[in-house]
């Protein structure tokens, strides 16, 4: 999230920098590995579950949830990522390019979804990939996976998994990384 | 940049950017419904004076699955008829409310013409001799998905250069993306000066086949014979046509290459242009979302580089919408 919301606000594309950092390259192993025991716990299992990581912050973060849900449950889970730009409600208002190619190899008909993002914040990238889903089928239902909720929601959406709740101005940018979480701005 | 009049306003970056996109509307494409929603409640208006199958139909699909509606104009059924010019026509059918005009013409120039006139952005579908900046994008894609990148390859061009826009825009984005270009033609039927064409020429086709990756013929424009710029279309065959016979003396690597429509047995032997080596038809498939990746890049992305510096979008709606995740 941390590179499409940089992208997304203005100053478009500025460099962010950090102020503090809230979480560990550990403690996101240690709330991922809570998180795929959650998901397992809510799901009764992983029958017909699969995950989608959104472009491009979800998508290595699904990727570890992957391999913890592997070694509890001994099941390689479908995965795959998927990039909302077309799908996006701010097309015109702002530069809106996709980072990536989607790549959803799978039916969804009668699945469950686990959407994973690295940051929840207006929940209107979450709006889209709700929209943009049901383009591959109608899941059984789906659930929302995100490693920070930092609040100031826009819309009716919640996180079903969430890594760590973290209040935030609405001018700060969290950034998910190798580093870590990370709290700070963007400045051209 | 917002229109896209010629290959040469897309600059090898412009070219880049259009391919990187498609890559994503291919996946689009793929899907069990093959639309997105990224143009919706935009108007692409197809306005072609002349016929055309492929070209207007492969836009008029791009439109559609990007959401956004459109209309055609086809000049045998409107006021053209009654003797509207064409900037009466754009000025009415703009006073309608549209986003895009995809204009054909069989005059060079008629695009840009359009562009200064209207407000909408236009996108040249092939004007007179001049270009066809769609079909070159959609031609270096399917090259690219071929053999990996352009650059380098040996690209021939082959046959009518004279009368063909394919032939202008193809030279501009093959060497744009760093091609070997080489036309080969008899001498009656290239340009009168081909001084700035960053290509070399030859009247061979035997001599130039040996080295080629790619085998690019162009339609023999069998309703342009009447100029007697070669004797007979056999002895065309005979000299510049994709025989079997020569096709086999293609490298393996080699891949043929047509903007159709084909006149087989002329241009291409039938055996030639089915073979697996003839990527006709995926040329034509490519077409629709290359088409998708400029209409979007055009009228939705708000990509820097074909930003629409003289339409900026309203700054306060901008500001109001400042964070957004």
């Amino acid at each position: 999230m941390a590179e499409r919301e940089r992208r997304i606000t203005p100053p478009y594309g500025g460099v962010f920098h950090a102020r503090s950092r809230v979480m560990s390259p550990d403690d996101i192993q240690r709330a991922l590995w809570r998180m795929a025991h959650e998901v397992i716990e809510r799901n009764h299992g992983l029958d017909n579950v699969v995950l989608i990581g959104l472009q491009t912050g979800g998508v290595p973060l699904a990727g570890l949830l992957a391999d913890d849900l592997r070694q509890i449950e001994d099941i390689e889970l479908p995965l795959g990522t998927l990039d909302v730009a077309f799908y996006r409600d701010d097309i015109g208002l702002r530069p809106v390019l996709p980072e990536a190619v989607t790549d959803i190899p799978f039916d969804l008909s009668n699945k469950i979804v686990v959407l994973v993002d690295d940051v929840l914040f207006t929940g209107r990238t979450i709006r889209a990939a709700l929209d943009a889903l049901t383009d591959f089928g109608r899941p059984r239902s789906v659930q929302l996976a995100v490693m920070i909720d930092r609040g100031h929601r826009e819309l009716p959406i919640r996180p079903d998994y969430v890594g760590k709740n973290l209040p935030t101005r609405r001018d700060e940018v969290v950034n998910v990384g190798p580093l870590g979480v990370e709290l700070g701005e963007t400045r051209k | 940049m917002r229109h896209l009049l010629s290959i040469a306003d897309l600059g090898t970056d412009g070219i880049e950017e259009v391919l990187r996109l498609t890559d994503s509307f291919v996946e689009v494409s793929e899907r069990a419904i093959p639309k997105v929603p990224a143009l919706r409640g935009k108007t692409v208006v197809s306005l072609f004076y002349e016929d055309s199958t492929r070209t207007r139909l492969s836009f008029e699909t791009a439109a559609r699955r990007l959401g956004a509606d459109t209309m055609t104009f086809s000049v045998t059924t409107s006021s053209v008829k009654k003797g509207e010019s064409v900037r009466d026509t754009v000025q009415t059918i703009e006073a309608m409310g549209v986003d895009a005009l995809v204009v054909r013409h069989g005059s060079a120039g008629v695009p840009f013409q359009v562009a200064r006139w209207g407000t909408s952005a236009v996108i040249n579908a092939g004007d007179g001799w001049h270009e066809h900046p769609t079909q070159a994008l959609l031609d270096c894609y399917t090259i690219r998905e071929r053999l990996g990148s352009l650059e380098g390859r040996h690209i021939a061009i082959v046959g009518d250069i004279k009368h063909s826009r394919v032939a202008r825009s193809n030279v501009l984005a093959f060497t744009a993306l760093g091609a070997e270009v080489t036309l080969v033609a008899p001498p009656t039927l290239l340009p009168s000066s081909l001084e700035g064409w960053p290509v070399t020429v030859s009247h061979d086709l035997d001599d130039t086949i040996k080295s080629l990756d790619v085998a690019y013929l162009l339609r023999m424009q069998r309703e342009r014979m009447t100029e007697a710029l070669v004797p007979t279309l056999r002895e065309y065959t005979a000299g510049y046509g994709l025989t079997v016979a020569r096709a086999a003396r293609l490298p393996d690597r080699a891949i043929v290459m047509h903007p159709g429509p084909m006149n087989r047995g002329v241009e291409i032997a039938p055996e030639v242009a089915d073979a697996p080596n003839a990527v006709i038809l995926d040329q034509v498939a490519h077409g629709v979302p290359v088409r998708m990746a400029v209409l979007f890049l055009l009228l939705g992305s708000g990509s820097e580089m074909f930003a629409a510096s003289d339409r900026p979008a309203d700054p306060a709606a901008v500001e109001e919408e400042v964070v957004r995740g």
